[in-house]
């Protein structure tokens, strides 16, 4: 069990807010969609804090237009993957930018035992560390 | 107009064998005043705001600001014939009266000067070389009553000199991955007098509970207290349990400000031993340092973060020193990641309008001439990195649509004494921020106005969150009203005239 105030992995801009219901999630992407961003779903059961190549579920969607689209998207990703995490990410290809500009978790597993934090210790008194996921000691599919 | 305090018939003396006989001539007539010039693509543009010495008049005045912050001496000397001397003189092209001064005003006469310094005066890539010219000896100079640097005009062809930011904001938000919203920091208190295994739990603590930074604070380098090796130690320890924690990427930043280049490396390496994200330095250690520091940041994939130690020493009074907003610049071509640049709510000085001019200059590509927020010349940044600005200072949960709406997205707020101080411990104040930044940044893009209804939006989030209700109850009212000393010269509404 994951000790921190929300007892979840806390990935993401909306991470420390309630679930956000669909309505929530729709008026997030017509706010990326009027900035001419796009929408990307993408999914893990690796949510290691430095495992930035989660599967996509599909290309972004770049000639979106309605926030009804993505949400159906998104869904058929949960009904696919209901025990992975989830994220929508908003991506932006103005220059001086052309990276992600939004990032928020829609679906999580119903336990997330978390990560240990394993200590190597070295000279003197460094320590090298390793932040260890407990669900990946289990094969990718079968973790959640 | 001659005579006059604006203007002096003294013109520039052309005959070679007049202009260079043996004495002392006024710096217009040795041609630092050149009404006519119109500046080059690749010159460099400085704006000076100068209070003349009684009875000299300020095409003089700018003319020998010119004069001393390129070629010229007290006196006239042979050797200039030697030199293609005309392009090697900055050239004062205009001046204005500062709106607002002078006769029936409270302040005494100011004027905008502007001088161009041709490319070729400048070393490329040194930041030392280019203050030491523009800001090396003129600000004594007995002429002038009072000095200020306003803005500077730098040309792509200068800038591109510099390597910039070591990270830039869109590299640092790839490497933390975190997207859509402000960073969220705070600055370990008390600053000083904390053993490193204390200080190390302030930082697990405020990590944990949902902040994605802490820091040292600038005069926290290797006290008899807590000597630098143990602070690294035990804040690594804490950044990466609460990293384990939460399942997010955390840091803390190091300061390695310390007396020499080498002791500096020195921490700077075992910062990047022990694997932490970020390191820190202070303006103080000054630009040459700085720009060290920049070029070992890239090379070894760290932020760096710069505290503006020192810099209302010069920075704050309008009349003499030079405005903030050169400083960022500058501090944009030395290649800093982060750097503090105003809060507007918070207990430090800073007029919103002049704040969102230095914001602007450390995160747009281009920026466009604006007088209201004190940006006197259009900017091109060629293509160097974005700086993030940091908040920090005297701010609070209860000022979350404020800060938003005035700083955006690309910021890291730092509330040290609003997360410590919480009144249920570092971990509530730290979840009571973030959840005040979440959802205010929820809110906001879902179209609400969050200027007006941003307290009611806190306070429904504090119905489910307590840690938020108990800080908005602590601190909710706690406000710095006061007037501020650097403010915009110019109403919203002038026009354009350069």
């Amino acid at each position: 069990m994951m000790t921190n105030p929300n007892q979840r992995v806390t990935q993401g801009q909306f991470s420390f807010l309630p679930e956000l219901t669909d309505a929530q999630i729709t008026s997030q992407i017509e706010y990326a969609l009027k900035k001419s961003w796009s929408i990307g779903i993408e999914y893990t059961d690796d949510p290691h804090p430095r495992n930035t190549y989660w599967e996509m579920f599909g290309n972004p969607m770049f000639d979106l237009k309605d926030a009804a689209g993505a949400l159906l998207e998104i869904n058929s990703a949960r009904k696919t993957f209901p025990n992975h995490y989830i994220r929508v990410t908003a991506f932006d290809a103005t220059r001086g930018v052309e990276s992600p500009t939004m990032s928020y978790i829609v679906n999580r597993p119903a336990k997330e035992p978390g990560f240990g934090l394993v200590r190597q210790e070295i000279e003197g008194r460094s320590v090298r560390y390793t932040i260890h996921s407990y669900a990946t000691d289990k094969a990718e599919g079968e973790r959640y | 107009m001659s005579n006059d305090a604006m203007t002096s018939d003294d013109r520039q003396i052309t005959d070679g064998k007049k202009r260079y006989a043996a004495g002392v001539l006024k710096y217009k007539q040795m041609g630092y005043w050149q009404p006519d010039y119109v500046p080059k693509d690749t010159d460099l543009i400085a704006m000076f705001r100068i209070t003349p010495q009684e009875g000299v008049p300020a095409d003089e005045c700018a003319a020998a600001v010119a004069g001393e912050s390129s070629t010229a001496t007290w006196t006239v000397v042979w050797t200039d014939r030697l030199t293609a001397c005309e392009l090697y003189r900055a050239k004062a092209y205009r001046v204005d009266p500062v709106p607002n001064t002078g006769a029936g005003t409270r302040t005494e006469a100011q004027y905008f000067a502007y001088i161009a310094y041709d490319l070729d005066l400048f070393e490329g890539g040194s930041i030392a070389n280019l203050t030491a010219s523009i800001i090396g000896i003129v600000f004594g100079f007995k002429a002038v009553k009072a000095l200020r640097l306003e803005d500077l005009r730098i040309p792509v062809a200068y800038l591109k000199t510099f390597q910039g930011p070591a990270t830039g904001i869109v590299v640092e938000r790839e490497r933390l991955d975190k997207f859509g919203r402000p960073l969220l920091g705070a600055t370990t208190k008390p600053k000083l007098g904390l053993s490193g295994r204390n200080y190390g739990r302030v930082v697990y603590e405020g990590l944990k509970g949902g902040l994605d930074f802490m820091k040292d604070d600038e005069n926290i380098n290797s006290q008899p207290f807590m000597h630098w090796r143990d602070r690294f130690l035990y804040c690594m320890e804490a950044v990466n349990k609460a990293s384990a924690a939460t399942g997010e990427v955390k840091g803390h930043y190091l300061n390695v400000t310390a007396g020499t280049m080498e002791e500096m490396y020195e921490r700077a390496e075992f910062a990047k031993q022990l694997g932490s994200a970020i390191i820190m330095i202070d303006l103080v250690i000054g630009y040459t340092a700085i720009q060290s520091m920049a070029k070992w940041a890239r090379k070894n994939d760290m932020i760096l973060h710069l505290h503006r130690a020192g810099n209302s020493t010069y920075s704050r009074q309008k009349n003499h020193g030079m405005n903030f907003r050169v400083i960022c610049k500058w501090m944009r071509m030395a290649g800093v990641d982060h750097i503090h640049a105003g809060t507007v709510v918070g207990k430090l000085e800073g007029d919103p309008l002049m704040i969102k001019g230095f914001y602007d200059t450390l995160r747009e590509t281009h920026t466009p001439q604006s007088l209201e927020t004190g940006l006197f010349f259009e900017q091109d940044w060629a293509s160097l990195n974005k700086v993030m600005p940091v908040a920090s200072g005297g701010i609070h949960a209860g000022q979350m649509h404020q800060l938003l709406t005035y700083l955006g997205d690309d910021v890291v707020l730092q509330f040290g004494g609003g997360t410590i101080g919480h009144p249920q411990g570092i971990q509530a104040g730290a979840t009571a921020n973030r959840v005040a930044l979440e959802a205010m940044v929820m809110a906001r893009n879902e179209g609400r106005d969050i200027w007006n209804e941003g307290p009611q939006i806190l306070r429904d989030a504090g119905r489910w969150c307590t840690p938020l209700r108990q800080a908005l109850d602590v601190w909710g009212d706690v406000s710095f009203n006061y007037e501020s000393t650097d403010t915009a010269d110019y109403a919203p509404t002038a026009t354009a005239s350069v």
